[in-house]
Protein backbone atom coordinates (compact mmCIF):
# COMPACT_ATOMS: atom_id res chain seq x y z
CA UNK A 1 0.00 0.00 0.00
CA UNK A 2 1.27 3.74 -0.69
CA UNK A 3 -0.09 7.10 0.75
CA UNK A 4 1.13 10.55 0.69
CA UNK A 5 1.17 10.87 4.43
CA UNK A 6 0.93 8.12 7.21
CA UNK A 7 -0.42 9.60 10.96
CA UNK A 8 0.48 7.36 13.71
CA UNK A 9 -2.04 7.95 16.28
CA UNK A 10 -5.37 9.33 16.06
CA UNK A 11 -6.01 11.56 18.97
CA UNK A 12 -6.13 15.17 19.01
CA UNK A 13 -2.82 15.92 17.42
CA UNK A 14 -2.93 13.14 14.36
CA UNK A 15 -6.26 13.90 13.81
CA UNK A 16 -6.20 17.49 13.40
CA UNK A 17 -2.77 16.58 11.51
CA UNK A 18 -5.18 14.63 8.72
CA UNK A 19 -7.58 17.44 8.18
CA UNK A 20 -4.78 19.33 7.48
CA UNK A 21 -3.06 17.34 4.95
CA UNK A 22 -6.76 15.96 3.38
CA UNK A 23 -7.75 19.57 2.88
CA UNK A 24 -4.44 20.35 0.79
CA UNK A 25 -5.63 17.39 -1.41
CA UNK A 26 -3.53 14.91 -0.44
CA UNK A 27 -3.81 10.91 0.23
CA UNK A 28 -3.74 10.62 3.91
CA UNK A 29 -3.46 7.15 6.07
CA UNK A 30 -4.00 7.72 9.77
CA UNK A 31 -3.53 4.36 12.37
CA UNK A 32 -4.84 4.06 15.35
CA UNK A 33 -4.41 1.31 17.80
CA UNK A 34 -7.33 2.02 19.68
CA UNK A 35 -10.50 0.83 18.52
CA UNK A 36 -12.32 4.25 18.06
CA UNK A 37 -10.32 7.41 17.58
CA UNK A 38 -9.73 10.41 20.01
CA UNK A 39 -7.03 8.73 21.89
CA UNK A 40 -7.15 10.76 25.54
CA UNK A 41 -9.79 12.84 24.72
CA UNK A 42 -12.41 9.90 25.02
CA UNK A 43 -11.99 8.91 28.20
CA UNK A 44 -12.25 12.63 29.70
CA UNK A 45 -15.69 12.81 30.47
CA UNK A 46 -14.72 16.14 32.37
CA UNK A 47 -15.91 19.60 30.96
CA UNK A 48 -12.67 21.89 30.10
CA UNK A 49 -11.39 21.30 26.49
CA UNK A 50 -11.96 23.25 23.57
CA UNK A 51 -12.18 26.85 25.20
CA UNK A 52 -9.91 28.44 22.73
CA UNK A 53 -10.33 26.58 19.59
CA UNK A 54 -14.11 26.22 19.85
CA UNK A 55 -15.14 29.22 21.83
CA UNK A 56 -17.23 26.95 24.01
CA UNK A 57 -16.25 24.62 27.10
CA UNK A 58 -16.64 20.94 26.41
CA UNK A 59 -16.03 17.59 27.80
CA UNK A 60 -13.19 15.54 26.12
CA UNK A 61 -15.67 13.02 24.32
CA UNK A 62 -17.63 15.69 22.78
CA UNK A 63 -14.39 17.44 21.40
CA UNK A 64 -12.76 14.44 20.38
CA UNK A 65 -16.52 13.68 18.40
CA UNK A 66 -16.24 17.01 16.31
CA UNK A 67 -12.94 16.29 15.01
CA UNK A 68 -14.34 12.26 14.07
CA UNK A 69 -16.53 14.43 12.40
CA UNK A 70 -14.56 16.27 9.82
CA UNK A 71 -12.59 13.56 9.48
CA UNK A 72 -15.21 11.28 8.12
CA UNK A 73 -16.08 14.50 5.99
CA UNK A 74 -12.67 13.59 4.17
CA UNK A 75 -13.46 10.14 3.67
CA UNK A 76 -12.16 10.05 0.38
CA UNK A 77 -9.15 11.18 1.48
CA UNK A 78 -8.49 9.90 4.73
CA UNK A 79 -7.88 6.17 5.37
CA UNK A 80 -8.90 5.81 9.21
CA UNK A 81 -7.48 2.60 10.28
CA UNK A 82 -8.90 1.75 13.56
CA UNK A 83 -7.71 -1.41 15.51
CA UNK A 84 -4.43 -0.86 13.72
CA UNK A 85 -0.86 -0.67 15.38
CA UNK A 86 2.30 0.99 13.74
CA UNK A 87 4.70 -2.14 15.45
CA UNK A 88 7.92 -0.22 13.13
CA UNK A 89 8.47 2.92 10.89
CA UNK A 90 12.07 1.67 8.89
CA UNK A 91 14.56 4.43 7.34
CA UNK A 92 13.50 4.15 3.86
CA UNK A 93 9.84 5.39 4.59
CA UNK A 94 7.92 2.30 5.21
CA UNK A 95 6.02 1.17 8.14
CA UNK A 96 5.04 -2.41 9.58
CA UNK A 97 1.40 -2.43 10.66
CA UNK A 98 -0.86 -5.01 12.27
CA UNK A 99 -4.23 -5.48 12.50
CA UNK A 100 -6.01 -8.03 13.66
CA UNK A 101 -7.03 -8.63 10.15
CA UNK A 102 -3.57 -8.15 8.38
CA UNK A 103 -0.10 -7.29 8.43
CA UNK A 104 0.80 -5.05 6.22
CA UNK A 105 3.44 -2.61 4.90
CA UNK A 106 2.72 0.94 4.19
CA UNK A 107 5.14 3.42 1.63
CA UNK A 108 4.86 7.15 2.40
CA UNK A 109 5.91 10.41 1.41
CA UNK A 110 5.92 11.87 4.72
CA UNK A 111 5.21 10.31 8.35
CA UNK A 112 3.25 12.91 10.97
CA UNK A 113 3.94 10.82 14.51
CA UNK A 114 1.21 11.80 17.23
CA UNK A 115 1.49 9.09 19.37
CA UNK A 116 0.48 11.06 22.06
CA UNK A 117 2.36 10.29 25.99
CA UNK A 118 2.11 7.74 28.80
CA UNK A 119 1.76 7.60 32.13
CA UNK A 120 4.85 7.35 34.64
CA UNK A 121 4.15 3.84 36.10
CA UNK A 122 4.16 3.19 39.95
CA UNK A 123 7.51 1.07 39.08
CA UNK A 124 9.27 4.48 38.44
CA UNK A 125 8.91 5.48 41.99
CA UNK A 126 11.26 2.91 43.55
CA UNK A 127 8.79 2.88 46.93
CA UNK A 128 9.93 0.24 49.20
CA UNK A 129 7.28 -2.11 50.79
CA UNK A 130 4.43 -4.85 48.93
CA UNK A 131 3.38 -4.97 45.73
CA UNK A 132 -0.35 -5.71 46.04
CA UNK A 133 -3.29 -5.22 43.77
CA UNK A 134 -4.91 -2.00 44.17
CA UNK A 135 -2.53 0.05 42.27
CA UNK A 136 -3.36 2.38 39.59
CA UNK A 137 -2.33 5.01 37.57
CA UNK A 138 -4.56 7.62 36.91
CA UNK A 139 -5.11 6.78 33.35
CA UNK A 140 -5.89 3.51 33.79
CA UNK A 141 -8.43 4.08 36.47
CA UNK A 142 -10.44 6.48 34.80
CA UNK A 143 -10.50 4.24 31.57
CA UNK A 144 -11.87 1.85 34.02
CA UNK A 145 -14.18 3.93 35.27
CA UNK A 146 -15.36 5.97 32.62
CA UNK A 147 -15.44 3.64 29.83
CA UNK A 148 -15.34 0.23 31.30
CA UNK A 149 -17.79 0.95 34.34
CA UNK A 150 -15.76 -0.75 36.91
CA UNK A 151 -15.25 0.73 40.32
CA UNK A 152 -11.84 1.12 41.25
CA UNK A 153 -12.17 0.48 44.70
CA UNK A 154 -13.28 1.48 48.30
CA UNK A 155 -11.25 3.79 49.46
CA UNK A 156 -8.49 5.60 48.13
CA UNK A 157 -5.01 7.74 48.18
CA UNK A 158 -4.11 9.80 45.43
CA UNK A 159 -0.53 10.53 44.40
CA UNK A 160 0.36 13.66 42.92
CA UNK A 161 -1.71 17.05 42.11
CA UNK A 162 -1.76 18.00 38.80
CA UNK A 163 -4.40 18.84 36.79
CA UNK A 164 -5.14 14.58 36.26
CA UNK A 165 -4.76 13.85 40.01
CA UNK A 166 -7.21 16.31 40.92
CA UNK A 167 -10.11 15.24 38.36
CA UNK A 168 -9.87 11.74 39.76
CA UNK A 169 -9.89 12.33 43.36
CA UNK A 170 -13.53 14.31 42.02
CA UNK A 171 -14.24 11.45 39.87
CA UNK A 172 -13.59 8.64 42.57
CA UNK A 173 -15.59 10.74 45.06
CA UNK A 174 -18.46 11.46 42.52
CA UNK A 175 -18.23 7.23 42.30
CA UNK A 176 -18.79 6.84 46.22
CA UNK A 177 -15.12 6.29 46.24
CA UNK A 178 -14.17 7.66 49.81
CA UNK A 179 -10.66 9.94 48.71
CA UNK A 180 -8.75 10.21 51.91
CA UNK A 181 -6.04 12.66 50.16
CA UNK A 182 -4.12 14.04 47.72
CA UNK A 183 -0.19 13.86 48.03
CA UNK A 184 2.18 16.49 46.96
CA UNK A 185 5.67 16.22 46.73
CA UNK A 186 5.53 20.26 45.84
CA UNK A 187 5.11 22.97 48.53
CA UNK A 188 2.80 24.16 46.44
CA UNK A 189 -0.17 22.23 43.60
CA UNK A 190 0.59 20.79 40.59
CA UNK A 191 -2.47 21.54 38.78
CA UNK A 192 -4.62 24.97 38.36
CA UNK A 193 -6.41 26.65 40.97
CA UNK A 194 -9.40 26.06 39.38
CA UNK A 195 -9.46 22.03 40.00
CA UNK A 196 -7.85 22.73 43.39
CA UNK A 197 -11.24 24.52 44.24
CA UNK A 198 -13.79 22.24 42.06
CA UNK A 199 -11.94 18.61 42.26
CA UNK A 200 -10.75 18.58 46.39
CA UNK A 201 -12.30 22.17 48.22
CA UNK A 202 -15.51 21.18 46.78
CA UNK A 203 -15.45 17.80 48.02
CA UNK A 204 -13.48 18.26 51.25
CA UNK A 205 -10.74 16.54 50.25
CA UNK A 206 -7.43 17.32 51.93
CA UNK A 207 -4.64 18.04 50.03
CA UNK A 208 -1.08 17.10 51.65
CA UNK A 209 1.93 19.24 50.13
CA UNK A 210 5.51 18.76 50.70
CA UNK A 211 4.65 15.11 51.25
CA UNK A 212 5.34 11.56 49.79
CA UNK A 213 4.64 7.79 49.70
CA UNK A 214 7.33 6.43 51.75
CA UNK A 215 5.52 2.75 51.99
CA UNK A 216 2.62 0.61 50.81
CA UNK A 217 1.41 -2.56 52.39
CA UNK A 218 -0.78 -5.54 51.34
CA UNK A 219 -0.69 -8.73 51.01
CA UNK A 220 -2.96 -9.89 48.01
CA UNK A 221 -5.06 -6.17 47.73
CA UNK A 222 -3.58 -3.18 49.00
CA UNK A 223 -4.30 -2.01 52.92
CA UNK A 224 -2.61 0.57 53.83
CA UNK A 225 0.14 3.82 52.44
CA UNK A 226 2.80 5.17 54.53
CA UNK A 227 2.91 8.96 53.58
CA UNK A 228 5.71 11.53 54.94
CA UNK A 229 7.07 15.13 54.92
CA UNK A 230 9.49 16.05 52.65
CA UNK A 231 12.64 18.16 52.64
CA UNK A 232 13.98 20.68 49.84
CA UNK A 233 15.22 17.98 48.08
CA UNK A 234 12.28 15.74 48.50
CA UNK A 235 13.59 13.73 50.90
CA UNK A 236 11.41 11.78 53.50
CA UNK A 237 11.82 13.61 56.88
CA UNK A 238 11.48 10.78 59.68
CA UNK A 239 9.00 11.17 62.47
CA UNK A 240 6.55 12.73 60.19
CA UNK A 241 5.05 9.31 59.08
CA UNK A 242 1.69 9.31 58.53
CA UNK A 243 -0.42 6.15 57.49
CA UNK A 244 -3.51 5.54 55.80
CA UNK A 245 -5.83 2.65 55.34
CA UNK A 246 -6.80 2.34 52.00
CA UNK A 247 -7.43 -0.34 49.37
CA UNK A 248 -6.48 1.69 46.62
CA UNK A 249 -4.20 3.95 45.70
CA UNK A 250 -4.00 6.11 42.31
CA UNK A 251 -0.98 7.95 40.52
CA UNK A 252 -0.54 10.64 38.35
CA UNK A 253 2.79 11.44 38.89
CA UNK A 254 3.64 12.44 35.28
CA UNK A 255 3.68 12.16 31.37
CA UNK A 256 6.03 11.35 29.34
CA UNK A 257 6.16 11.48 25.91
CA UNK A 258 6.19 8.45 23.64
CA UNK A 259 8.93 8.56 21.48
CA UNK A 260 10.89 4.53 21.77
CA UNK A 261 9.23 3.98 17.66
CA UNK A 262 11.57 6.54 16.44
CA UNK A 263 14.21 6.10 18.23
CA UNK A 264 17.89 5.96 15.97
CA UNK A 265 15.17 7.78 13.53
CA UNK A 266 15.13 11.56 15.15
CA UNK A 267 16.58 13.62 17.93
CA UNK A 268 15.16 13.99 20.82
CA UNK A 269 14.96 16.81 23.65
CA UNK A 270 16.63 16.29 26.90
CA UNK A 271 13.94 18.50 28.73
CA UNK A 272 10.79 17.87 27.19
CA UNK A 273 11.98 14.03 26.99
CA UNK A 274 9.71 14.61 23.67
CA UNK A 275 10.70 14.55 19.66
CA UNK A 276 12.62 17.78 19.01
CA UNK A 277 11.06 19.58 16.58
CA UNK A 278 11.05 22.81 14.32
CA UNK A 279 8.26 25.48 14.39
CA UNK A 280 7.05 23.65 11.11
CA UNK A 281 6.66 20.13 13.12
CA UNK A 282 9.09 18.68 11.32
CA UNK A 283 12.25 16.58 13.48
CA UNK A 284 15.71 16.18 12.80
CA UNK A 285 14.67 13.80 10.17
CA UNK A 286 13.32 16.18 7.37
CA UNK A 287 10.31 13.46 6.56
CA UNK A 288 9.75 12.63 9.38
CA UNK A 289 7.11 15.51 11.65
CA UNK A 290 5.48 15.33 15.11
CA UNK A 291 2.78 16.90 17.16
CA UNK A 292 1.31 16.52 20.63
CA UNK A 293 2.20 14.70 23.91
CA UNK A 294 4.45 12.78 22.14
CA UNK A 295 6.99 16.00 21.27
CA UNK A 296 5.68 17.80 24.83
CA UNK A 297 3.43 17.23 27.13
CA UNK A 298 0.79 20.10 26.57
CA UNK A 299 -1.78 21.37 28.74
CA UNK A 300 -4.56 21.64 26.53
CA UNK A 301 -5.59 20.01 23.85
CA UNK A 302 -6.12 23.25 22.26
CA UNK A 303 -2.51 24.02 21.60
CA UNK A 304 -2.58 20.06 20.72
CA UNK A 305 -5.29 20.65 17.89
CA UNK A 306 -2.81 23.42 16.66
CA UNK A 307 0.30 21.74 16.40
CA UNK A 308 -1.13 18.90 14.72
CA UNK A 309 -2.66 21.19 12.10
CA UNK A 310 0.69 23.00 11.72
CA UNK A 311 2.89 20.00 11.19
CA UNK A 312 -0.22 18.38 8.97
CA UNK A 313 0.22 21.59 7.07
CA UNK A 314 3.87 21.56 6.91
CA UNK A 315 4.26 17.96 6.05
CA UNK A 316 1.74 18.90 2.69
CA UNK A 317 4.49 21.22 1.75
CA UNK A 318 7.44 18.93 2.40
CA UNK A 319 4.96 16.45 0.13
CA UNK A 320 4.35 19.03 -2.62
CA UNK A 321 8.46 20.13 -2.98
CA UNK A 322 9.04 22.55 -0.37
CA UNK A 323 12.13 21.91 1.88
CA UNK A 324 12.46 23.40 5.20
CA UNK A 325 15.57 24.32 7.17
CA UNK A 326 15.27 22.67 11.06
CA UNK A 327 16.13 26.53 11.77
CA UNK A 328 18.17 27.92 14.63
CA UNK A 329 18.12 25.98 18.45
CA UNK A 330 15.84 27.61 20.83
CA UNK A 331 17.17 26.89 24.56
CA UNK A 332 15.57 27.64 27.85
CA UNK A 333 17.31 30.18 29.73
CA UNK A 334 16.69 31.65 33.33
CA UNK A 335 13.84 30.47 35.49
CA UNK A 336 12.92 28.60 31.86
CA UNK A 337 12.27 24.61 32.84
CA UNK A 338 11.72 24.00 28.92
CA UNK A 339 10.34 25.02 25.95
CA UNK A 340 8.84 24.25 22.53
CA UNK A 341 9.44 23.71 19.90
CA UNK A 342 13.29 23.31 19.71
CA UNK A 343 14.00 25.31 16.83
CA UNK A 344 12.71 28.21 14.87
CA UNK A 345 13.01 28.20 11.00
CA UNK A 346 11.39 32.35 9.91
CA UNK A 347 9.09 30.98 7.58
CA UNK A 348 6.16 31.99 10.37
CA UNK A 349 5.95 33.82 13.28
CA UNK A 350 6.98 31.39 16.27
CA UNK A 351 4.07 30.62 18.44
CA UNK A 352 6.69 29.40 21.68
CA UNK A 353 5.27 27.57 24.55
CA UNK A 354 6.93 27.09 27.76
CA UNK A 355 6.78 26.37 31.37
CA UNK A 356 8.71 28.38 34.30
CA UNK A 357 11.44 26.32 36.76
CA UNK A 358 8.80 28.14 39.97
CA UNK A 359 6.26 29.79 40.92
CA UNK A 360 6.40 33.70 40.07
CA UNK A 361 4.64 36.74 40.98
CA UNK A 362 5.92 38.48 37.88
CA UNK A 363 8.05 38.08 35.30
CA UNK A 364 9.29 39.83 32.11
CA UNK A 365 9.69 37.04 29.29
CA UNK A 366 12.60 37.56 26.49
CA UNK A 367 13.13 35.86 24.02
CA UNK A 368 15.78 37.99 20.88
CA UNK A 369 13.86 41.21 20.81
CA UNK A 370 10.51 40.45 21.81
CA UNK A 371 9.53 41.36 25.70
CA UNK A 372 6.00 40.83 27.67
CA UNK A 373 5.43 40.90 31.04
CA UNK A 374 3.36 37.95 33.13
CA UNK A 375 1.96 37.53 36.64
CA UNK A 376 1.28 34.87 38.50
CA UNK A 377 3.17 32.04 36.51
CA UNK A 378 3.19 28.66 37.76
CA UNK A 379 5.51 25.25 36.28
CA UNK A 380 2.30 23.42 35.55
CA UNK A 381 0.40 26.52 33.43
CA UNK A 382 2.19 26.29 30.04
CA UNK A 383 2.51 30.26 28.98
CA UNK A 384 1.71 30.45 24.64
CA UNK A 385 2.66 33.46 23.04
CA UNK A 386 3.23 34.46 19.29
CA UNK A 387 6.42 36.26 18.87
CA UNK A 388 6.47 37.83 15.24
CA UNK A 389 9.55 36.77 12.88
CA UNK A 390 10.81 40.18 12.95
CA UNK A 391 11.58 40.12 16.35
CA UNK A 392 13.82 37.17 15.64
CA UNK A 393 15.38 38.00 12.93
CA UNK A 394 19.76 37.33 12.20
CA UNK A 395 19.62 35.25 15.51
CA UNK A 396 21.84 32.22 15.77
CA UNK A 397 20.64 30.79 18.59
CA UNK A 398 17.36 31.96 20.53
CA UNK A 399 17.46 32.01 24.12
CA UNK A 400 14.25 31.87 26.05
CA UNK A 401 14.55 34.00 29.93
CA UNK A 402 12.00 34.85 32.43
CA UNK A 403 13.80 37.60 34.76
CA UNK A 404 11.72 38.05 37.53
CA UNK A 405 10.36 41.83 38.26
CA UNK B 1 -10.44 42.62 48.67
CA UNK B 2 -11.37 39.23 48.73
CA UNK B 3 -9.95 37.11 45.86
CA UNK B 4 -11.73 34.15 44.35
CA UNK B 5 -10.74 32.10 41.35
CA UNK B 6 -13.36 31.92 38.50
CA UNK B 7 -13.67 27.83 37.50
CA UNK B 8 -15.62 28.14 34.92
CA UNK B 9 -13.16 27.12 32.18
CA UNK B 10 -9.47 26.27 32.38
CA UNK B 11 -8.19 30.54 31.71
CA UNK B 12 -9.12 30.30 36.12
CA UNK B 13 -9.46 34.19 36.25
CA UNK B 14 -8.50 35.19 39.61
CA UNK B 15 -11.21 38.11 40.47
CA UNK B 16 -10.70 40.47 43.14
CA UNK B 17 -13.75 42.20 44.30
CA UNK B 18 -15.50 43.88 47.44
CA UNK B 19 -18.86 43.35 49.04
CA UNK B 20 -20.85 46.09 51.29
CA UNK B 21 -24.03 45.48 52.92
CA UNK B 22 -24.08 42.21 50.98
CA UNK B 23 -23.30 43.53 47.37
CA UNK B 24 -20.51 43.60 45.10
CA UNK B 25 -19.20 47.14 44.82
CA UNK B 26 -16.37 46.93 42.62
CA UNK B 27 -14.77 43.45 40.98
CA UNK B 28 -11.94 43.11 39.15
CA UNK B 29 -9.79 40.25 36.76
CA UNK B 30 -12.39 38.65 34.98
CA UNK B 31 -11.39 38.62 31.45
CA UNK B 32 -15.27 37.80 30.34
CA UNK B 33 -18.63 38.58 31.64
CA UNK B 34 -19.07 34.98 32.95
CA UNK B 35 -16.82 35.56 35.85
CA UNK B 36 -19.56 37.92 37.12
CA UNK B 37 -22.05 35.79 37.30
CA UNK B 38 -19.87 33.08 38.61
CA UNK B 39 -18.87 35.43 41.11
CA UNK B 40 -22.50 36.34 42.15
CA UNK B 41 -23.45 32.65 42.22
CA UNK B 42 -20.19 32.29 44.46
CA UNK B 43 -21.41 34.03 47.33
CA UNK B 44 -25.24 33.37 47.05
CA UNK B 45 -25.58 29.62 46.00
CA UNK B 46 -22.41 27.66 44.52
CA UNK B 47 -22.39 26.35 41.65
CA UNK B 48 -21.02 23.56 39.27
CA UNK B 49 -21.60 21.89 36.37
CA UNK B 50 -21.19 18.31 36.49
CA UNK B 51 -19.98 15.80 34.63
CA UNK B 52 -20.12 11.76 34.96
CA UNK B 53 -21.80 8.80 32.80
CA UNK B 54 -25.30 7.18 32.58
CA UNK B 55 -25.36 3.37 31.87
CA UNK B 56 -26.15 2.24 28.45
CA UNK B 57 -28.74 -1.17 27.62
CA UNK B 58 -27.42 -2.35 24.37
CA UNK B 59 -24.51 0.09 23.42
CA UNK B 60 -21.59 -0.69 21.80
CA UNK B 61 -19.96 1.00 25.32
CA UNK B 62 -21.42 0.27 28.95
CA UNK B 63 -21.59 3.93 29.74
CA UNK B 64 -22.60 7.51 28.03
CA UNK B 65 -20.93 10.28 29.31
CA UNK B 66 -23.30 13.19 30.34
CA UNK B 67 -23.04 16.69 31.63
CA UNK B 68 -25.55 19.05 33.21
CA UNK B 69 -26.42 21.77 30.05
CA UNK B 70 -25.53 24.26 33.18
CA UNK B 71 -24.33 24.85 36.67
CA UNK B 72 -26.42 23.28 39.28
CA UNK B 73 -26.30 23.76 42.90
CA UNK B 74 -23.12 22.70 44.82
CA UNK B 75 -25.44 21.43 47.88
CA UNK B 76 -27.29 19.06 45.11
CA UNK B 77 -23.84 17.30 43.64
CA UNK B 78 -24.85 14.19 46.08
CA UNK B 79 -28.73 13.50 45.57
CA UNK B 80 -27.87 14.34 41.29
CA UNK B 81 -25.47 11.73 41.48
CA UNK B 82 -27.80 8.99 43.54
CA UNK B 83 -30.71 10.27 40.95
CA UNK B 84 -27.98 9.45 37.90
CA UNK B 85 -27.07 5.93 39.28
CA UNK B 86 -30.60 4.87 38.40
CA UNK B 87 -30.72 5.99 35.18
CA UNK B 88 -30.09 3.62 32.34
CA UNK B 89 -31.09 4.48 28.95
CA UNK B 90 -31.43 2.13 25.65
CA UNK B 91 -28.57 3.01 22.71
CA UNK B 92 -28.56 4.30 20.28
CA UNK B 93 -27.31 7.36 22.04
CA UNK B 94 -26.20 10.67 20.01
CA UNK B 95 -24.10 13.53 21.60
CA UNK B 96 -26.57 16.31 22.45
CA UNK B 97 -29.40 13.87 23.44
CA UNK B 98 -31.07 15.09 26.19
CA UNK B 99 -31.41 12.40 29.32
CA UNK B 100 -33.16 14.22 31.80
CA UNK B 101 -35.06 17.29 31.51
CA UNK B 102 -34.89 19.95 34.83
CA UNK B 103 -32.86 17.68 36.80
CA UNK B 104 -33.82 18.15 40.03
CA UNK B 105 -36.00 21.46 39.42
CA UNK B 106 -32.24 23.20 38.47
CA UNK B 107 -33.90 24.12 35.13
CA UNK B 108 -30.77 22.18 33.78
CA UNK B 109 -30.98 19.10 31.66
CA UNK B 110 -28.91 16.01 31.62
CA UNK B 111 -27.24 15.97 28.00
CA UNK B 112 -25.15 12.65 26.90
CA UNK B 113 -21.15 14.25 25.53
CA UNK B 114 -20.87 10.75 23.90
CA UNK B 115 -22.01 9.01 21.20
CA UNK B 116 -22.81 4.91 21.79
CA UNK B 117 -24.21 3.17 19.12
CA UNK B 118 -26.35 0.43 19.47
CA UNK B 119 -24.60 -3.17 19.38
CA UNK B 120 -25.04 -4.78 16.37
CA UNK B 121 -25.65 -1.74 14.01
CA UNK B 122 -23.85 -0.45 11.73
C1 LIG C 1 -6.32 12.70 32.24
C2 LIG C 1 -6.12 13.91 31.36
C3 LIG C 1 -6.90 15.04 31.55
C4 LIG C 1 -6.78 16.16 30.70
N1 LIG C 1 -7.59 17.24 30.90
C5 LIG C 1 -7.58 18.27 29.99
C6 LIG C 1 -8.50 19.37 30.07
O1 LIG C 1 -9.31 19.46 31.01
N2 LIG C 1 -8.47 20.32 29.10
C7 LIG C 1 -7.60 20.24 28.05
O2 LIG C 1 -7.63 21.10 27.16
N3 LIG C 1 -6.69 19.25 27.98
C8 LIG C 1 -6.67 18.26 28.91
N4 LIG C 1 -5.77 17.23 28.80
C9 LIG C 1 -4.73 17.31 27.76
C10 LIG C 1 -5.18 16.87 26.37
O3 LIG C 1 -6.30 16.02 26.46
C11 LIG C 1 -4.08 16.12 25.71
O4 LIG C 1 -2.93 16.93 25.73
C12 LIG C 1 -4.37 15.77 24.25
O5 LIG C 1 -5.62 15.16 24.10
C13 LIG C 1 -3.26 14.89 23.73
O6 LIG C 1 -3.47 14.56 22.39
P1 LIG C 1 -2.41 13.73 21.55
O7 LIG C 1 -3.00 13.54 20.22
O8 LIG C 1 -1.07 14.33 21.65
O9 LIG C 1 -2.25 12.34 22.32
P2 LIG C 1 -3.26 11.13 22.60
O10 LIG C 1 -4.63 11.57 22.87
O11 LIG C 1 -2.57 10.30 23.64
O12 LIG C 1 -3.28 10.33 21.24
C14 LIG C 1 -2.26 9.49 20.79
C15 LIG C 1 -2.88 8.35 20.04
O13 LIG C 1 -1.88 7.61 19.37
C16 LIG C 1 -2.19 6.25 19.43
N5 LIG C 1 -0.96 5.51 19.21
C17 LIG C 1 0.19 5.59 19.91
N6 LIG C 1 1.12 4.79 19.40
C18 LIG C 1 0.57 4.18 18.32
C19 LIG C 1 1.04 3.21 17.38
N7 LIG C 1 2.27 2.74 17.44
N8 LIG C 1 0.19 2.79 16.41
C20 LIG C 1 -1.09 3.29 16.36
N9 LIG C 1 -1.58 4.18 17.21
C21 LIG C 1 -0.76 4.63 18.20
C22 LIG C 1 -2.79 6.08 20.80
O14 LIG C 1 -3.60 4.92 20.91
C23 LIG C 1 -3.60 7.37 20.95
O15 LIG C 1 -4.93 7.23 20.53
C24 LIG C 1 -5.83 16.12 29.66
C25 LIG C 1 -5.00 15.01 29.48
C26 LIG C 1 -5.13 13.91 30.32
C27 LIG C 1 -4.21 12.72 30.12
Amino acid sequence: MKTDVLVIGAGAAGMAAAIAAAKRNLKVVIAERDEITGGILNQCIHNGFGLHYFREELTGPEYAERFREQLSRYAGAIDVLNDCHVLRLNRDRTALLVSPKNVFELEAKVVVYAAGARERPFGSLMIPGDRPSGIFTAGVAQRLMNIDNRKVGRKALIVGSGDIGMIMARRLTLEGIEVVGVVERLPYPGGLLRNVIQCLKDFNIPLYLSSTVVEVKGSERLEEVVVASVDEQFRPIPGTEKSFKVDTLVLSVGLIPQVEMLNGLVTLDKRTRGIACSNTGQSSNEWIFAAGNCTAVFDLVDYVTKEGERAGEYASRYVNGERFSLGVPIVPGENVMLTFPNYYNDVDDLTLYLRCKKPMEKALLKVGGFEKTFEDLIPSEMIVVKIPKQKLSNLDRIEVKLEEV
Amino acid sequence: MEKIVCVLCPMGCKIKYSVEDGKIVSVEGNRCPRGLSYLEDELKEPKRIVPTSVKVVNGELPLASVKTSKPIPKRLIPEFMELVKQVQIEAPVKVGDVILKNVLETGADVVATRTVKRVNSA
